[in-house]
């Protein structure tokens, strides 16, 4: 098919401007110059200073369990609810869901902070953190979850019952697995969401847990080293591989957050 | 004992009633269909059967036990959908062998049985693939083999041929009948066509707004339809303004608007001076050029001008103006090769029809 050149034009500005940012950030890592300024050489040096940094390796650790704890209980919720906000047109449920989706990061962060801590009277830490997440990620899988229901033809759910499947099985042989690309989608959304979250991880982290954004903005308040660069292009290629990870597994679990 | 009993069930959504008080009984070994125009309850009515609905009044009896708050899952019915609703991440056999898992079948018996349904719809070549690979006919053979594997006590079958083109249609009754024949399991067919219900079914009931209009046989609904909205729905018919002149045991005398004095079948209920309508089909009445002389008391005649013709390729039918502005539909086959029609619009023509033919209808 004929495209306009204009049209070729945007499309590869749109493409350079998403990406040459983290491609410059990529190649400084392995510059070997104190400053992201100019290319010098080659080395590995930033990667060694970064593992022998136990501050951002532990910053790391914590990032990647919190992640990995919210984006599997907010998998969990996300998924169920979804489910119900497809089956029951409550109209106050999706209301309920996809609000801290829409909301401003910064209200939610302050709003969680009074709760634990006026509310609750509990002492922010790990397990605030937690919470925060899981809060804010439920509702970005629900969403995913639900497109993913409305586009099925509801007939398919009857007629697993009505050749004798019970709810549970139904949900086990035929929604489950028909909604499974859209629950990976969703869960790589939460995962990726909670591992690079700051504002909210800011608000509700107090100074018991550090995560790993919140470690690199305390280094560049001082000065920004290619310590950073190494410490992003690693979690860049976390990322990449589980996207790749995920389409290898369920082909169009990318499609299914459309 | 009837096998599916319907005991003056009604339905009620916000602001209509779907189904209101519908009483009927299907027969085991029936091909049953419920005939109806889109809204008159049919589908309400499948749903309640099936179990995914339940009435608001009334009771569903099947081998005469209650239906009332037993599960899709425990009812020995089964539905194809208009939508086939296949698994589409299952491929053929395995959607096949849904029921029989369900049921614990054993994984042996399971396959012979997944073969010989398959075998049955002509598939066994296409077990291996999605559903998403097969024409339209073809998944409508897997609803029906999956539907018909665990052998419910009754089949729902809800417009399945509505999504096919008219060609494949034709061949899927052809199936369907023998199908069920072969089978002998009980069938209930949801259809809007008149044509289709006509075709495939031992009885149907013909539904409007929430009620059965009539339940009877193809031939003699076609024949003897009871009222105005059967006689329209099912087949092309002429009606006419008529009042009753006489009504005796042998004949019905009519007098027609535009025709004058009509003999008619009798019927023991209709008494002199009712007024109604006076219906003959296309296909009864006969169309003959000229004005022909009036063949005496019990032969009807009417002389008219052809308006406008329409041919259809087997048959064409014309359309008579008579002298009061009154228009009648007259159907000829075409036997005389290579020839479109007899008759050119605004020639002479006489219309007959034998005094068996026809129905009087006071509703």
């Amino acid at each position: 098919m004929r495209r306009s050149p204009l049209l070729w034009a945007v499309a590869l500005a749109v493409y350079a401007f998403l990406y040459i940012p983290l491609v410059v950030v990529v190649l400084y890592s392995f510059n070997d110059s104190r400053l992201n300024a100019e290319w010098v050489g080659f080395t590995l040096h930033w990667y060694r200073v970064l593992l022998n940094d136990g501050e951002m390796l532990e910053a790391g650790a914590n990032s990647l369990l919190i992640a990995f704890v919210s984006a599997t209980f907010a998998t969990l919720l996300g998924t169920m609810s979804g489910i119900a906000m497809h089956r029951f047109k409550l109209r106050a449920l999706p209301l309920l869901v996809i609000t801290p989706v829409a909301m401003p990061e910064i209200l939610l962060g302050v709003s969680l902070l009074i709760f634990f801590v006026q509310v609750l009277n509990f002492t922010l830490g790990l397990f605030s953190v937690l919470i925060a997440h899981i809060t804010f990620c439920v509702g970005f899988v629900a969403i995913v979850v639900r497109a993913r229901l409305a586009g099925m033809d509801e007939s398919i759910f009857e007629a697993s019952r009505d050749l004798g499947a019970s709810p549970w099985q139904t949900f086990r042989l035929i929604t489950f697995p028909l909604i499974l690309p859209g629950v990976i989608a969703g869960a790589l959304m939460a995962f990726t969401l909670s591992i690079d979250d700051f504002v909210i991880t800011f608000f509700t982290a107090g100074v018991g847990v550090h995560t790993l954004p919140l470690q690199i903005y305390s280094m560049i308040k001082i000065a920004v080293t290619p310590e950073v660069n190494a410490v992003s292009t690693l979690l860049m290629t976390l990322t990449l591989g589980m996207i790749i990870v995920a389409s290898r597994f369920a082909p169009d679990a990318l499609k299914g957050a459309a | 004992m009837a096998l599916l009993e319907i005991r003056n069930v009604v339905r009620r959504f916000a602001d209509f009633t779907a189904v209101d008080g519908v009483s009927l009984q299907v027969e085991a070994g029936e091909f049953f269909t419920l005939l109806g125009p889109s809204g008159c309850g049919k589908t309400t009515l499948l749903r309640m059967i099936a179990g995914f609905d339940a009435p608001d009044e009334g009771e569903l009896l099947l081998d005469g036990q209650s239906l009332r708050g037993i599960p899709p899952e425990h009812r020995p019915i089964h539905t194809v959908f208009q939508s086939y609703a296949l698994f589409p991440h299952l491929t053929v056999a395995e959607n096949v062998a849904f029921p029989l898992r369900m049921a614990k079948v054993a994984p042996d018996d399971i396959r012979r049985r997944v073969q010989d349904a398959l075998e049955a719809v002509h598939l066994s070549e296409k077990q291996r693939h999605l559903p998403h690979e097969l024409s339209g006919g073809q998944k409508q053979r897997v609803a029906l083999a999956r539907g018909l594997v665990n052998r419910p006590r009754l089949l729902l079958l809800d417009e399945p041929l509505g999504a096919l083109d008219a060609k494949l249609r034709e061949e899927m009754q052809m199936e369907l009948i023998n199908l069920q024949k072969n089978v002998g399991i009980t069938f209930v067919f949801v259809t809007h066509s008149q044509a289709e219900a006509l075709a495939l079914s031992h009885r149907i009931a013909v539904m409007n707004r929430g009620h059965v209009e009539q339940l009877d046989e193809p031939s003699r609904l076609y024949s003897f339809p009871r009222n105005r909205f059967v006689a329209d729905f099912i087949g092309k018919i002429n009606m006419l303004e008529a009042a009753v002149l006489r009504s005796t045991a042998e004949a019905l005398v009519l007098d027609v608007a535009g025709v004058g004095e009509v003999w008619a079948p009798a019927l023991p209920a209709v008494a002199a001076g009712q007024r109604g309508m006076f219906a003959v089909r296309p296909e009864q009445v006969r169309i003959q050029s000229g004005e022909v002389a009036p063949a005496g008391v019990g032969h009807n005649q009417v002389h008219g001008r052809v308006l406008d013709f329409l041919y259809i390729g087997d048959v064409t039918t014309y359309l008579v103006e008579l002298a009061n502005g009154t228009r009648l539909e007259a159907l000829l086959p075409n036997t005389a090769p290579g020839r479109a029609k007899f008759f050119e619009a605004d020639d002479p023509v006489t219309l007959t029809w034998s005094s068996q033919v026809g129905v009087f209808l006071d509703a």
